[in-house]
C-alpha cells in the first residue's frame, strides 16, 4: 500500500513510525469489512431459501392473487436480487433486523437484552480457561512425556471430546440435585428478581456495585455450574494449544542461550519461553472466545440461561426467523470483533508485528 | 591467580541411550585448558557442540555426561547437580551461539536481556543492571548504547546481534567462553569484527576461550591451539601455527582440500575416509603423560 | 502349515515390507504403511482410540445382530422409565422404549451423519484449495477471501441457522455442519499444494506436457491427502458434538429416530428421577468423541514424528 511506500529509510522515524500501524489497521479493517458483507451475504441467502413463503405468512393461503402481489411489493420481494441484497445490507447497517414474531418487539431490542447474561456466562468461562489452562498446558509441556503431560493431555482430550449439553446435565444432576452445592436453572433465584439496577447488565458486577451482597452470592452461586463447565472445554483447548506452542519455543535457541546466562529454568519458561509463546495465544485466546458463544448456546439450554442461546433456541421453534437471523448476525459480528482484536492486539506481545514489513 | 589450568577434561563421554543401543556423541575426549584460545574444529555430527554443551552442564535428557575428571578451577563439574551448574552458567563459563537471530528473545529488548544476567548474578537493582549492560555494550563497541538498549533483537544486523550476545554472555565476567560458530551465520565482512571484539575481551579479561567451528582455516588462524575432532573423539591435538605438520590423515585430508590463493585446481580434492578412523582411540590413563 | 514355518514366513514378509531398498513401487509404499503402523501400534492411547472406532463401525453394522431392532422403537407404555435390568440392560425411557437398543441403532445414525459430511467437506475443500495452492494470483485471492468468509463464522450458529431455514431433519443438519466445516480443508490443501507447486517432480510432469487436472488429480492430491485424512480424524470429534448438539436441540433426526442427542434432550424431562435416560445416550457421544480423538492424536504423531 502507498501508506507504506512513505516509510522509506531515509524518511523521518516518526513517518516510520505511525505509518506502520496505520497500514496495519487498514489491512485489518479491510478484511473485517470484507468478511462481514460475506456474513450479510450468508444470512441473506439464508433468509431467501427458507421454505416458508414470507407474503403466505402475512396475507394467509386464501387470499385474493391480486392482494398477494400487492403485499409481496410492498415486502420488496418482486425487485432483482441484488436491489433487495442491497436493502437488507442497509437495514442491516442501521440496526434493524426487523421485529421478532414472539416478543413482537425489534429484534436488535431483545439482542441487546439478552447478550450480557451471555457475556457473563462466556466471559467468566474464558477467564477460568485461560487462568488454569495456559499454566497447565506450560507444565504439560515442561514435563513432555512424562506422567504430568500423560494426565494432562488426557484430562483436556477428554474435555474436547465432551458434548457440553450433557455434562451440564450431569453436573446439574450431582452438584445441584444431589449434592446441593449450587443453585439450580436460572441466573438469580425468583425473590432476587429486579432487585439490583441494570448498569453493565452483568448480574454480579451490577450486584457489587449496588451493594447487595445476598444478590451476588445468589447470582454467583448460579452462574459457577454453568461457567466452570463451559470453562473446563476452554481450559481443555487453551492448555492443548499452550503445550504445542511451548513445545515449539522450548525447542528454539533463545531458550539455550537463556539457560547459559545462568537463568533459573522457571525463569526461562515463564518469562522467556511463554513470552513468545503469548505472541500465538492470543489468536487461540479469542477463537476461544468465539466458540464458547457457541457452547453457550447449548448451555444455555440446559441451564434455562436467559441469554442469546436461549433466546435464539426458542426463536429457533417459533419459526421466528428475523430473531435467529439477528442472533447469527450478533454471534458473527463479535466473532469478527473477536478477530479483528486479536489481530490489533497482536502488536502488543510482538514487537515485530509492529513495524510494517 | 595461579598457573593451574582453568579447565580439565580427561575422557569425556557424551552417551544418548536409544532403541538401537546407545549413540556415543563424545567419545573420551581430554584437554586442558588456559587463558588461552583453544579452537575445535570438525564436521556437523563430530561431537564437538555436544562437547561444549557438556562443559556447561547443557546436555538435553536423555543424553548422560560422563568423565573421570571434569574440572573448573577448583570445581569438580562431575559432581554438581543442576542448581550448582546454574551458579556457574554466566558467572564462570558462557556460551556464545552461532545466529543472534535465533539466540535472542525476539520479544524482550536486547538492553533487558543483558541486564537480565547482571541482575541475575549480582542481584543488582534494575537502575545497576542497566547501567552496567549499556558499559557492556560500549565495551563491544556498539556506537549508541542508550538506543540499542531498547531495540528489539529483529531491529538490529546480524553482526550487531552477536555483539549483543557477546555481552549478555560476558556482563557477568566469566573465566571461559565457549563460543559454538559465532560467526557462521554472519556475513564475511562482520566476521572478522566480531571476532576481534570477542578477542579483545577474552585478553583484556584474562579469559579462557573455546571457539568450535567447522572452519579450519579460521580456527588456525585465530586460536592458540587446535583440536580436530572426528565422529566423537580428537584425532589431532597440535599448536595452531603447527597445523601443517598436523599427522592425521583427516586432518591431513582437510587441509589438502582448503583452496588456497591464485591456485585454480581442476579436479577438487575428495576426503577419503577411512573406517579404521571410527575405533576407539585408547582413553587416556594416569600413566600416559 | 506348522507354526515354526509360519513364523519364519511371517518374519520373511516383515523382511521385505522393512527393506530398506525396496524393489518396487508397491513395496516402498507398502513399507511405508507398515512402519507407520509400527509406530502407531506403540502409542497406547491411540490404539485405545482405534479400538473404540472399530468397535463403534462394529456395532454399526451388526446392530440387528446384538440388538432387537424393533425393541428400539416399539412403545410399552407399562413399561416406561424403567431402570437398568436383564431384560433393559440400560433401562427404558419414557416412552417405554429400551435404551441399550436405541444405543445401539443410534451408532448408525452418527456415523451416517460422520460419513455424509466427510465426503461433502473433502471434495469441497480440495476443489477450493488445491485451485488455490496451483494457480495463485486472482484465483487464490479470491477462493481464500471465500474460506475466510466462511471460516470466519461459528460453526454451530451458523449450523443452527441453516438448519433453522432448511428445516429440521438429518439431512439438513449434514448439509449445515458441512457447510461450516469445509474452509479448514480447503486451507490445508491450498498449504500443502504450495509447498508442492515449486518441487520438481511437478515441474517435469509439466514439461511432459501433463494437463493443469492431470498434475492436480494424480500428483498432488494424493500428496494432500493423508494430512487431509489427519485433519478429518481430527475433525470427527467435533463432527459428531456438533450433530448431537443439533440434535439435542430438536434440528437433527426426527423422533422417533434414536439419535443419541435427542434421546439425551428427551431425557432432561426426567433427570433427576430417572438419571439414566439422558445419561446413557450421553455417555455414548462422549466414548465416541474420545475415540476419534484419540485416533486422530495417534496418526498425527505418527506423521509428525516421520515428518521431523
Amino acid at each position: 500500500m502507498n501508506v507504506a511506500a512513505l516509510a522509506t529509510p531515509s524518511a523521518h522515524g516518526w513517518v516510520r513510525q505511525i505509518a506502520g500501524p496505520v497500514h496495519r489497521v487498514l489491512k485489518v479493517l479491510f478484511s473485517v469489512l470484507l468478511t462481514f458483507l460475506g456474513l450479510t451475504c450468508v444470512t441473506f441467502v439464508i433468509g431467501r431459501v427458507i421454505p416458508i413463503d414470507p407474503v403466505l405468512a402475512i396475507v394467509g393461503d386464501k387470499a385474493p392473487p391480486d392482494v398477494y402481489a400487492r403485499v409481496r411489493a410492498e415486502i420488496g420481494l418482486d425487485l432483482p436480487l441484488p436491489v433487495q441484497y442491497w436493502r437488507y445490507l442497509m437495514k442491516v447497517l442501521h440496526g434493524d433486523f426487523g421485529n421478532s414474531v414472539i416478543t413482537s418487539q425489534p429484534v436488535l431490542a431483545d439482542l441487546l437484552h439478552v447478550f450480557p447474561a451471555t457475556l457473563e456466562l462466556s466471559l467468566l468461562a474464558l477467564i477460568i480457561g485461560v487462568i488454569f489452562g495456559v499454566p497447565i498446558g506450560v507444565i504439560a509441556a515442561t514435563h513432555r512425556g512424562r506422567w504430568q503431560d500423560q494426565v494432562i493431555r488426557f484430562g483436556s482430550l477428554l474435555g474436547y471430546s465432551m458434548p457440553v449439553f450433557w455434562l451440564g446435565l450431569v453436573g446439574l444432576l450431582a452438584f445441584y440435585a444431589k449434592l446441593g452445592w449450587v443453585e439450580g436453572p436460572g441466573r438469580l433465584d425468583v425473590g432476587f428478581d429486579d432487585i439490583v439496577p441494570t448498569v453493565t447488565g452483568l448480574i454480579v458486577v451490577d450486584s457489587l456495585i449496588a451493594g447487595e451482597h445476598d444478590v451476588f452470592v445468589n447470582a454467583l452461586s448460579h452462574l459457577v455450574l454453568p461457567a466452570s463447565i463451559l470453562g473446563y472445554l476452554s481450559l481443555a483447548y487453551v492448555a492443548r494449544m499452550t503445550r504445542s506452542f511451548m513445545l515449539s519455543q522450548l525447542r528454539q535457541e533463545y531458550v539455550l542461550a537463556a539457560l547459559a546466562k545462568g537463568l533459573s529454568p522457571f525463569r526461562v519458561v515463564w518469562v522467556h519461553a511463554l513470552g513468545n509463546a503469548w505472541v500465538q495465544l492470543i489468536t487461540v485466546i479469542a477463537l476461544t472466545f468465539g466458540s464458547l458463544l457457541e457452547g453457550a448456546v447449548l448451555t444455555e439450554t440446559v441451564f434455562a440461561w436467559p441469554g442469546l442461546g436461549l433466546y435464539m433456541k426458542n426463536s429457533l421453534f417459533n419459526a421466528d426467523l428475523n430473531a435467529v437471523l439477528g442472533g447469527t448476525m450478533l454471534v458473527g459480528v463479535v466473532y469478527i470483533g473477536l478477530n479483528m482484536l486479536s489481530d490489533l492486539l497482536y502488536p502488543l506481545v510482538d514487537p515485530r508485528a509492529r513495524e510494517s514489513s | 591467580m595461579s598457573d593451574a589450568p582453568l579447565l580439565t577434561v580427561r575422557n569425556l563421554r557424551v552417551v544418548y541411550p536409544s532403541d538401537e543401543g546407545d549413540f556415543r556423541a563424545v567419545r573420551n575426549v581430554s584437554f586442558t585448558l588456559g587463558r588461552e584460545r583453544l579452537g575445535i574444529v570438525g564436521e556437523s555430527g563430530s561431537g564437538k557442540s555436544t562437547t561444549g554443551r557438556a562443559i556447561m552442564g547443557l546436555v538435553p535428557e536423555p543424553g548422560r555426561v560422563e568423565a573421570d575428571l571434569l574440572r573448573l578451577g577448583d570445581t569438580d563439574l562431575r559432581t554438581l547437580n543442576e542448581r550448582g551448574f546454574r551458579k556457574l552458567r554466566g558467572k564462570r563459563i558462557a556460551m556464545v551461539l552461532q545466529d543472534p537471530k535465533y539466540s535472542l528473545d525476539p520479544v524482550m529488548t536486547v538492553g533487558r536481556q543483558i541486564a537480565e544476567t547482571h541482575r541475575h548474578h549480582f542481584r543488582s537493582s534494575a537502575k545497576q543492571a542497566r547501567a552496567a549492560a549499556l558499559e557492556m555494550l560500549e565495551a563491544v563497541h556498539i556506537r549508541d548504547p542508550e538506543r540499542v538498549y531498547t531495540q528489539y533483537p529483529h531491529q538490529v544486523s546480524g553482526g550487531m546481534g552477536q555483539r549483543i550476545m557477546i555481552a549478555m554472555m560476558l556482563i557477568a565476567g566469566p573465566d571461559l567462553l565457549i563460543a559454538d560458530e559465532p560467526t557462521s551465520a554472519l556475513d564475511v565482512t562482520v566476521q572478522h569484527q566480531v571476532l576481534a571484539i570477542m578477542d579483545e575481551q577474552v585478553r583484556k579479561r584474562g579469559m579462557g576461550l573455546i571457539l568450535i567451528s567447522h572452519n579450519l582455516h579460521l580456527v588456525s588462524s585465530f586460536c592458540d591451539r587446535v583440536l580436530v575432532m572426528y565422529a566423537g573423539q580428537i584425532v589431532e591435538s597440535c599448536k595452531a601455527a603447527h597445523l601443517s605438520e598436523a599427522q592425521h590423515p583427516y586432518t591431513r585430508g582437510l587441509l589438502a582440500a582448503l583452496p588456497e590463493l591464485g591456485h585454480r585446481r581442476l579436479v577438487l580434492p575428495q576426503l577419503q575416509r577411512d573406517p579404521a578412523w571410527l575405533e576407539d582411540v585408547a582413553p587416556l590413563t594416569d600413566a600416559t603423560p | 502349515m506348522s507354526d515354526v514355518t509360519l513364523r519364519a514366513d511371517l518374519g520373511h514378509w516383515r523382511g521385505w515390507l522393512l527393506d530398506q531398498a525396496p524393489g518396487s513401487r508397491w513395496q516402498a509404499r507398502l513399507g511405508r504403511w507398515y512402519r507407520a503402523w509400527l509406530g502407531f501400534r506403540r502409542n497406547g492411547l491411540a490404539m485405545t482410540g482405534f479400538g473404540v472406532v472399530l468397535l463403534l463401525v462394529g456395532i454399526a453394522i451388526f446392530a440387528p445382530l446384538i440388538a432387537d431392532r424393533e425393541a428400539a422403537t416399539l412403545q410399552v407404555l407399562t413399561q416406561r422409565l424403567e431402570p437398568a435390568s436383564w431384560q433393559h440392560w440400560f433401562g427404558t425411557d419414557e416412552l417405554g422404549r429400551d435404551i441399550y437398543a436405541r444405543v445401539v441403532f443410534g451408532s448408525r445414525i452418527t456415523l451416517t451423519i460422520v460419513a455424509l459430511v466427510s465426503a461433502i467437506v473433502v471434495p469441497v475443500g480440495l476443489g477450493i484449495g488445491l485451485p488455490a495452492g496451483y494457480f495463485g494470483g486472482m484465483v487464490d485471492a479470491v477462493l481464500m477471501r471465500i474460506t475466510d468468509i466462511f471460516l470466519a463464522f461459528p460453526r454451530l450458529v451458523l449450523a443452527l441457522a441453516f438448519a433453522a431455514a432448511l428445516g429440521p431433519g438429518i439431512e439438513n443438519a449434514v448439509i449445515a455442519i458441512a457447510l461450516t466445516t469445509w474452509p479448514p480443508y480447503a486451507r490445508l490443501a491450498r498449504a500443502e499444494t504450495l509447498t508442492r507447486r515449486r518441487a520438481e517432480f511437478i515441474e517435469a510432469a509439466e514439461l511432459q506436457g501433463a494437463s493443469h487436472l492431470r498434475i492436480l488429480l494424480t500428483q498432488i492430491v494424493p500428496l494432500c491427502l493423508p494430512s487431509v485424512i489427519i485433519r478429518l480424524t481430527l475433525d470427527m470429534a467435533g463432527i459428531i458434538l456438533t450433530a448431537a448438539g443439533l440434535g439435542f436441540l430438536g434440528l437433527g433426526a426426527q423422533p422417533p429416530a434414536p439419535e443419541w442427542g435427542a434421546m439425551v434432550s428427551s431425557g432432561r424431562q426426567v433427570l433427576l428421577d430417572q438419571w439414566w435416560v439422558a445419561t446413557i445416550p450421553g455417555m455414548a457421544i462422549f466414548i465416541t468423541s474420545v475415540g476419534f480423538n484419540l485416533l486422530g492424536d495417534g496418526l498425527r504423531d505418527v506423521s509428525d514424528s516421520r515428518a521431523g
